[in-house]
């Protein structure tokens, strides 16, 4: 490669570079203040694509209308950040904090719908940039003026939010709540002002890099999730709540990609996320984060009050319900049923580490699909027995979790939750790209039970053994010390340290066992489909079961069980009766958190004390 | 307090509504479609969703199949396998369909057929692509319509073997789909043009490509010709970079399905002239049955139709025909109907071949240029290969589908 292709890459590099710059900034700046986990930035990064395809093509200003539009497009997206803040978030700030994670992941959902409601679900092309539609000749090549004008730009946007945040009082505000926002507070700074101003500010990134992007890329219904987790990467890699390392960690991601595409074609997917898991096993906070300062209340924190307990004879009936009726229910009904206790069980594994453990993992998909693979190769390349290779599916799950478990149990609270989706999303590369061993997206097919078992009551009766018992061992184990002393190393864990727990050992050991269940669950879902692909270990697998658990109630062990299957009866439901499914399982979830701020199992546990 | 009673209602209604019984299907036969209507296939299912609508009003109101009507019950696969077989199992359980058809990307086409073969249910395939769904995974229970990645990577092979090019790279998703077009492609040029040589392959991913590296990595490997199985948004993007670099200036491009209307019309005039690829010339097919499709589609949706209604609307003439055949809704006789079953479409008789369930059905192989008039790109100096003159022989199939 001649040293011209050399630079011109560079530059190509750098170009996306600032795109990925203005959606992580935003990012960055809404979690370093807020602490909200927000999944919808990539939904209004969509947004405004879509504002400033129809703004451009209306507005009666010539040339200067597509301009118009980028700006137009994302001050109504600044705009739609506030009616979100206002309206939907800042009444769940009391809640624990990860239910505005729950908001944000139904914003998702709506928008979506909303997107395709007013734009159709056709890919659309949207306008050149007047006056930089052309390329102008660097060493011999041609490169588009419009990615220079980008390149220009990113720098541009950086240096005006440092003015911001160095040069203005509300900028000393900001940055002070990111480092310690209690101590803001404290101080009498009107926090909820704050939040929103942040949120706005956020969420006009997002809507400048969607806006930017029309003349590069196409308009698609499914931009939104193409960039969120990028992005993320860019916010790690950076360091939370910094906007330098977020153009740091940009510039290198962009570049990284740019130069991987020529050195490891075959290895794009999984570059950026084997970068961040560098990055946050070597230096947890980002290239250019602070290390986050000691919090009161330690790790997590996620669970604020004690524990809910359901009372012995409502699982008595339920358990009885669950043996008794299935056999004269309809056939669909009863595999229905089947899915939501492999997803009752999964949820519950992810609850033994974020309730129980305090360790929210991003990631809980990789044991979920390692179950599933694992039992499923077993199937393909040695043709074993349907049990043998059932029972396989845990213990897969569990080496895999031993395995990146030991590196993410070093960090804690968002860097824990990051470590694990990078992990996940290795795992994701390596199953999508390895066709000759998992038969990469086409999957593994013909995974099916023995004969016995394959009918939908003998499936259902083992599905109720597997994860039924593995739901009531996870209660158990929740009660029993070890549980206890998780409970203990999530609430104070200098305090635990101090009487002689050895926390990262029980907190390894727990996400061994997490991953363990999560595999039989995963395991009973690869029998009860007959196949596996690459999604059981993609982003929305471990989006699910975070949902599940959030819904139900973290505070409560029961909590995940209820949210998963409220969750996937919604999801029937809705893809049943209407095309517009995400818009009302979206909406459906909203009113629900708005409800149940602690989820349902929490604030019915709060009626009864 | 009142607050958790209107939630509590409404959680009471949903599970009343998810656990109602569903209704017996009386007179109508029901056939169950499952495609992707949201989700990474999104884009491409709407126009095919009008034409099976289309298609089933037609033959209802021509009085219907057996005396009865057909009804088709759509769900929508969200782009997941596993979604698409959890839809198989209610439509063939609950709403007692005669068959299930429809799907359109590949892993999901896969999942079901998979689950089909298991249980013993008809699936009728419309646009899925992998060559693996009627032969190496390929079984009694699965047809499909459209012609495969192996046959159109062959019938571009054939065009291009005899053209002057050499050297060749290749770009496409990270997917089955992207990898098999080119090899089919690749190994077919070899076999006529042995000289013919890979100076690199580019496979960004599904959906997130970032255009101007590869644009750059493709044009410092300086090849004759560059083969493309992109689609959708990827294929916009690329376009639009590659442009600006003067890639289609620098090299011939030969690209798979992009004639066709859902990839080439989003383009509008950015679409590249030149180059030689499959798809569907709606708008210059001379042949009475095909315009009278094409008045009656535009009449009804105000759109053009793309390949993917053209698909749509044969898959239910043929099904439709297949019941008419078997004279019942038996999935054995329906299976034994569809062995060789011959059906009159829009684009002439096609039939389904009895050894491996694929269609006849061929595409149109040309060259891309702008209609200014209309303001896309379209095909000119294109040729029909109907799918017999590609596919494999009997006896070969036999050798694929070895052991299933």
């Amino acid at each position: 490669m001649s040293p011209s292709l050399v630079l011109i890459q560079l530059l190509s590099g750098l170009a996306h570079a600032m795109v990925l710059f203005l959606i992580a900034s935003g990012l960055s700046l809404i979690f370093g203040v807020t602490r909200i986990v927000n999944f919808a930035h990539g939904s209004f990064y969509m947004l405004a694509a879509y504002l400033t395809y129809t703004l451009a093509a209306t507005l009666p200003l010539g040339a200067a209308a597509f301009y118009v539009a980028v700006l137009l497009a994302a001050a109504s997206v600044g705009l739609a950040g506030l009616g979100v803040e206002v309206a939907l978030l800042r009444r769940v700030y009391r809640a624990p904090e990860l239910y505005q994670l729950l908001l944000t992941f139904a914003l998702v959902l709506v928008v979506a719908d909303v997107v395709k409601l007013f734009w159709g679900s056709e890919n659309l092309t949207g306008p050149a940039a007047p006056g930089l539609a052309g390329s102008v000749e660097i060493a011999g090549q041609l490169f588009p003026t419009y990615d220079l004008a980008l390149i220009g730009l990113g720098p541009l946007v950086a240096a005006g939010l440092w003015w911001l945040f160095y040069r203005t009082r509300w900028g000393v505000l900001i940055r002070a709540a990111t480092q310690d926002r209690e101590m803001v507070a404290v101080l009498g700074v009107d926090q909820a002002r704050l939040f929103t101003s942040v949120f706005v500010l956020g969420s006009f990134l997002a809507g400048l890099g969607g806006a930017l992007q029309v003349p590069r890329q196409a308009l698609t219904n499914v931009m939104d999730a193409s960039i969120i987790t990028e992005a993320f990467v860019v916010v790690v890699v950076g360091g939370m709540g910094s906007v330098p390392g977020a153009l740091l960690a940009a510039a290198l991601i962009g570049v990284i990609d740019a130069f991987g595409v020529l050195v490891l074609p075959r290895a794009s997917l999984v570059v950026p996320f084997v970068v961040m898991a560098v990055v946050l096993i070597v230096r947890p906070w980002g290239l250019l984060g602070r290390p986050e300062v000691q919090q009161r209340t330690a790790g997590g924190a996620i669970v604020t009050a004690g524990t809910v307990r359901v009372p012995p004879r409502w699982l008595a009936a339920v358990l009885a319900a669950l043996i008794a009726v299935p056999p004269f229910l309809p056939t669909f009904h009863v595999w229905v049923l089947v899915e939501i206790l492999a997803f009752a069980l999964f949820a519950a594994s992810l609850h033994l580490l974020m309730g129980t453990g305090g360790m929210v993992s991003f990631g809980h998909a990789a044991s979920f699909g390692l179950g599933a693979y694992g039992a499923a190769l077993l199937v393909t390349w040695t043709k074993a027995p349907m049990l043998l290779a059932f029972a396989a599916a845990p213990l897969a799950a569990a080496v895999g979790a031993a395995l990146y478990g030991y590196f993410c149990v070093r960090l804690s609270s968002i860097y824990f939750a990051m470590l694990t989706l990078a992990f996940a999303q290795i795992a994701f590369a390596i199953v999508h790209q390895w066709y000759d061993v998992t038969g990469g997206d086409n999957g593994l097919l013909g995974i099916w039970p023995a004969a016995w078992l394959a009918g939908p009551l003998a499936y259902y009766y083992l599905a109720l053994t597997a994860c039924g018992g593995g739901i009531a061992l996870l209660a158990r184990i929740g009660r029993a010390p070890f549980g206890l002393t998780l409970r203990a190393a999530r609430d104070h864990a200098r305090r635990a340290e101090t009487v002689g727990i050895n926390i990262r050992l029980h907190q390894w050991t727990a996400f061994v066992v997490a991953g363990f269940f999560g595999g039989v669950a995963g395991g009973t879902f690869a029998f009860l489909k007959g196949s596996v692909f690459p999604n059981l270990l993609a982003v929305p697998m471990s989006v699910e079961p975070l949902v599940m658990v959030l819904l139900g109630g973290v505070q409560a062990p029961a909590g995940a069980p209820v949210g998963a299957a409220i969750y996937k009866l919604l999801d029937t439901v809705a893809t049943r009766y209407t095309e517009y499914w995400q818009l009302v399982l979206g909406a459906i979830l909203i009113l629900l958190v708005l409800a149940f701020p602690r989820g349902i199992l929490g604030v019915v546990g709060d009626r009864r004390a | 307090m009142r607050r958790h009673r209107v939630s509590a209602t409404l959680g009471t209604l949903l599970l009343l509504t998810a656990l109602a019984a569903p209704v017996a299907a009386q007179a109508p036969i029901k056939i169950g479609e499952i495609n992707s209507f949201s989700g990474i296939g999104a884009p491409f299912t709407g126009p095919y969703r009008q034409a099976v609508e289309m298609a089933v009003e037609e033959v209802n109101a021509k009085g219907g199949v057996l005396g009865r009507k057909l009804e088709v019950v759509f769900r929508d696969d969200k782009g997941q396998p596993a979604e698409a077989q959890k839809h198989a199992q209610e439509l063939v359980a609950s709403e007692k369909v005669a068959l299930i058809s429809g799907t359109f990307l590949s892993n999901v086409g896969l999942a079901v057929s998979d689950w089909a073969k298991q249980n013993r249910v008809l699936f009728v395939a419309a646009e899925p692509l992998t060559e693996a769904l009627t032969w190496a995974k390929g079984h009694d229970h699965v047809f499909r319509v459209r012609p495969n990645t192996y046959e159109q990577g062959r019938m571009l092979a054939e065009k291009a073997a005899k053209l002057k090019y050499t050297k060749w790279a290749a770009i496409g998703p990270n997917y089955e789909y992207g990898k098999r077009a080119w090899e089919t492609f690749r190994d077919r040029l070899k076999e006529l043009r042995p000289e013919a040589q890979t100076v690199g392959e580019h496979w960004p991913t599904l959906g997130k490509i970032e255009p101007s590296q590869f644009v750059t990595a493709i044009l410092g490997e300086s090849p004759d010709a560059l083969y493309v199985s992109l689609f959708g948004s990827d294929w916009i993007a690329f376009v639009r970079e590659a442009d600006k670099r003067g890639l289609f200036k620098k090299m011939f491009v030969v690209g798979i399905l992009l004639g066709e209307p859902e990839y080439i019309d989003p383009l509008k005039l950015e679409a590249p002239e030149g180059m030689l690829v499959t798809g569907y010339p709606w708008y210059d097919l001379q042949l009475p049955a095909h315009k009278e499709f094409v008045a009656k589609f535009t009449k009804r949706t105000d759109k053009n139709p793309v390949l993917g209604s053209l698909v749509g609307y044969i898959t239910y003439l043929s099904i439709a025909e297949a019941i008419r055949k078997a004279g019942s809704t038996d999935t054995d006789k329906l299976v034994a109907a569809f062995r060789g079953l011959k059906v009159e479409t829009p684009i002439g008789p096609i039939s389904f071949r009895a050894s491996d369930g694929q269609s006849t059905m061929g595409a149109w192989v040309g060259t891309t240029k702008l209609d200014a008039k209309r303001g896309v790109g379209i095909m000119v100096n294109y040729e029909y290969i109907p799918g017999d003159r590609v596919l494999p022989s009997d006896d070969e199939v036999k050798k694929m589908r070895v052991g299933n």
